[in-house]
């Protein structure tokens, strides 16, 4: 299992393929699925020039590390890999990319689509975005519901 | 007890700061016990709280040396 966070700008296929060759041992999965998060251009209707994302260095990474440490435990996967941008970065950037790989595709599919959830729903990050009117706003909302996090962490606490 | 508070996002930018030193003289304090000392403004619904980097809520009872945040809902991936 891989977490990190970088400042500097991702390339999620090369990410994905560096950590393929360093840690699966060849020839015993028989899928990777990869979900890669990127930058828009646009949200609620206003368009975005830039944006700056924010995190709880410590606090990020171990949620993080938990969400596919359970995922490991409720699937039969054999490996996963999440790096996720911090700091400045514009329109068309990837934010984050989430690999899994497994012997079987359901186990690895399943798994890639609970850690990026349960990512966005639990690991402390912050976007906040500089609209082209040079407007700077906090995103207060993910598009699932917010609601959803902090019931589910109260429940687990 | 010494306690060490830390705003992330629009919050830090609301209380025009990131971080501050908390002293108490009590022995029992909660984290709505913090709060009230930090703003005179009750705390928010969708503000989330964790103790030593972990979620928890404001009937949580702190310790000497504790780390506590407070931000708005995440919006990371």
């Amino acid at each position: 299992m891989k977490v990190a966070i970088t400042k500097e700008a991702l390339d999620p296929y090369k990410e994905v393929v560096a950590y393929e060759r360093e840690a699966l041992p060849p020839g015993k999965h028989g899928g990777v699925v990869i979900f890669v998060g990127t930058m828009r251009d646009f949200n609620d209707g206003e368009n975005v020039r830039s944006m700056n994302l924010d995190y709880y260095p410590g606090m990020t990474e171990r949620h993080i590390e938990r969400v596919c440490q359970e995922a490991m435990d409720e699937w039969d996967i054999m490996d996963t890999l999440v790096v996720h941008r911090v700091g400045e970065m514009v329109p068309t950037d990837p934010i984050v990319v989430v690999a899994v790989w497994s012997a079987h595709r359901k186990d690895s599919f399943d798994a890639c689509r609970y850690i990026i959830n349960y990512l966005k729903e639990s690991a402390p990050f912050w976007k906040c975005e500089i609209t082209t009117e040079g407007k700077k706003h906090w995103v207060e909302h993910n598009s699932e519901d917010p609601g959803v996090a902090k019931r589910r962490l109260q429940k687990t606490a | 007890m010494e306690i060490k508070v830390r705003y992330f996002a629009s919050l830090r930018d609301r209380l025009g700061r990131a971080e501050e030193q908390v002293s108490f003289d009590e022995e029992t304090v909660t984290v709505a016990d913090l709060w009230q000392r930090i703003s005179d403004e009750p705390i928010a619904d969708n503000i989330l709280v964790a103790v030593n980097m972990e979620y928890t809520d404001t009937s949580h009872r702190l310790k000497h040396g504790d780390e506590v945040a407070f931000f708005p809902p995440v919006t990371g991936g």
